[in-house]
């Protein structure tokens, strides 16, 4: 809360420069996704870094009784954990607002997106489906964990393979995994587009975010549709405000889905 | 006589035996275990005749009295503001120790609030605060500028010797450069030059261990400058060019795929037009 960090912002942004040396509407340049980091513990996982940002994503999968409305579908939960080493203003503890805002928008950009297909997660309907964990863990934070988040919890779906599964006994061999993917339809890839004053940034870094007026992180499919959206912090956004916003996110996804 | 293990600036890592023996000594960063003397820390060796030392690569920041240290309010009570200095102990700032007159129950906020940064001496140490003062000549709320961090074990290199380092950066990029002995330091300048200052402290932040430290900062800052100063003396139409070329590249693009962006490519290539106008 630093008032002249601040004061440098605006006076950079006044003369179209950030902190860092990038320009408004770049990405930091070194972008990589590394699959299967895990392999042991979990049936999927991927690290993404975005500069110095790095987030660590990981699948477990169980079986529950599925949603009483929902017979034959399995379920996915995505939790984020923002724990003190990524930043020293997290907390540990229960779940702050932040982690479960960041939760949830990985969770609807998957779920929204329809790239997976619950129904085949269903193995007898009304009794037994697939349930898909999706756990979150910042390692650095260095500015734009939303955008890290959402690639490294796709590039972990992409890299789960389903375990041994016994229909007899009703167990689990985790220490088994089978070639089975958990089929997905698309790449739902978000980016989020923050306004400062009148200017908009991609990809801020941890003082910008601190700094935001509001921030939109939007949700693209491969073919450019939108499928979903979230808006941030506490100042207004037009219309016009959040079609230019949408249309720099769209511009922008591309770098992130090379990194893929 | 007793053997040596290791050489002068060698790296050494915690319990290397540095030396047996009990004619060499240990001082900081290295201990005596029985016979022989081992490090305590990851640093590098210094042997001065038979004192033997390690300089840590990395270090927390311990507050003592007398250090200028850059601290950040982050709490205050009626009688006292606390400041953060990147240590285990925070820095405690009472109504005695400011310049100002303040008066019976006046709002300590108007002074100094939270996210300030301030200047500061450390006045005194106990085991969970540091007095801190902001009576003294230079001290004071900082404003403008902008605050990096480098570890609190590089602060000397930022300085060295007899602050040769530090005026050599300031006087290459005339920028205002207060180094407080906690890590922080804060810079103010132009925005080129400052970039310019800022990557030569987290260079020394990265290479402080290395030898021969300030002819390299000196001949990065020199090479930068350059650059920076090419651009300024560049003509200003060539930068305009520059940028069309840009516009109508980005507006090839578009016309193929997507009109919808190209009306965005459009409006924001006019904003920095716009912009360079001012």
């Amino acid at each position: 809360m630093a008032k002249i960090i601040r004061e440098h912002i605006h006076t950079l942004l006044e003369k179209g420069m950030r902190q860092d040396k990038r320009g408004l509407l770049e990405f930091r340049k070194d972008i990589s996704v590394e699959y299967g980091i895990s392999p042991k513990s979990a049936e999927g996982s991927a690290r993404v870094r975005i500069g110095e940002t790095e987030v660590v994503a990981g699948i477990k999968m169980a079986i529950a009784e599925p949603y009483p409305d929902q017979k034959d579908r399995g379920t996915i939960m995505v939790g984020v954990e923002l724990s003190p080493f990524a930043n020293n203003s997290f907390e540990s503890g229960p779940p702050s607002t932040e982690s479960i805002e960041l939760a949830r928008v990985v969770d609807r950009g998957i779920r929204e997106s329809g790239a997976m297909d619950f129904r085949k997660l269903c193995i007898k309907e009304g009794e037994k489906v697939w349930q898909v964990f999706i756990d979150i863990y910042p390692i650095n934070d260095a500015g734009n964990l939303r955008d890290a988040s959402s690639l490294a919890a796709l590039a972990a779906l992409k890299d789960a393979k389903f375990p041994e599964y016994d229909k007899k006994t009703f167990e689990i061999d985790y220490k088994k995994l089978t070639s089975k993917n958990i089929s997905l339809e698309d790449e739902p890839i978000e980016v989020t587009v923050i306004k400062i004053k009148d200017d908009y940034l991609v990809d801020p870094s941890v003082e910008e975010e601190e700094w935001l007026d509001a921030r939109l992180t939007v949700a693209f499919l491969k073919d450019g549709d939108i499928c979903a959206m979230q808006k941030g912090g506490n100042g207004m956004l037009s219309t016009e405000d959040i079609n230019k916003m949408i249309d720099i996110a769209q511009d922008k996804v591309i770098v992130l889905r090379k990194a893929l | 006589m007793g053997e040596l293990f290791f050489e002068e600036r060698n790296i050494v890592v915690p319990g290397d035996k540095l030396a047996m023996g009990m004619d060499y000594l240990p001082a900081g960063g290295a201990f005596r275990d029985g016979e022989c003397i081992r490090s305590k820390v990851l640093g590098i060796l210094g042997i001065n005749g038979r004192v033997l030392k390690v300089i840590p690569l990395k270090s927390q920041y311990r507050p003592r009295p007398n250090d200028m240290v850059i601290g950040k309010i982050t709490d205050m009570t009626n009688s006292v503001w606390f400041a953060k200095i990147d240590s285990f102990r925070d820095g405690v700032l009472t109504v005695r120790e400011v310049p100002e007159y303040i008066g019976d129950g006046d709002d300590l906020s108007q002074y100094y609030n939270f996210g300030d940064y301030v200047l500061a001496k450390v006045l005194n140490v106990n085991s969970t605060n540091a007095g801190l003062t902001m009576k003294g000549p230079g001290l004071r709320k900082l404003s403008g500028g902008r605050i990096i961090e480098v570890n609190s074990a590089k602060v000397p290199r930022v300085i060295g010797k007899a602050g040769s380092m530090i005026s050599a950066i300031k006087e290459k990029t005339g920028c205002r450069v207060i180094v407080g002995q906690n890590g922080l330091v804060w810079i103010q300048g132009e925005p080129e030059h400052e970039f310019v200052a800022v990557e030569a402290i987290k260079l020394i932040n990265e290479k402080g261990h290395l030898q021969g430290l300030t002819e390299l900062v000196s001949e990065f800052i020199d090479k930068k400058m350059k650059n920076v100063s090419k651009k300024e003396t560049e003509e200003k139409p060539k930068v305009e060019e520059k940028q069309v070329t840009q516009e109508k590249k980005s507006d090839k693009d578009d016309e193929e795929e997507q009109p919808k962006r190209r009306a965005v490519g459009r409006k924001a290539s006019k904003k920095v037009a716009k912009r360079s106008k001012k």
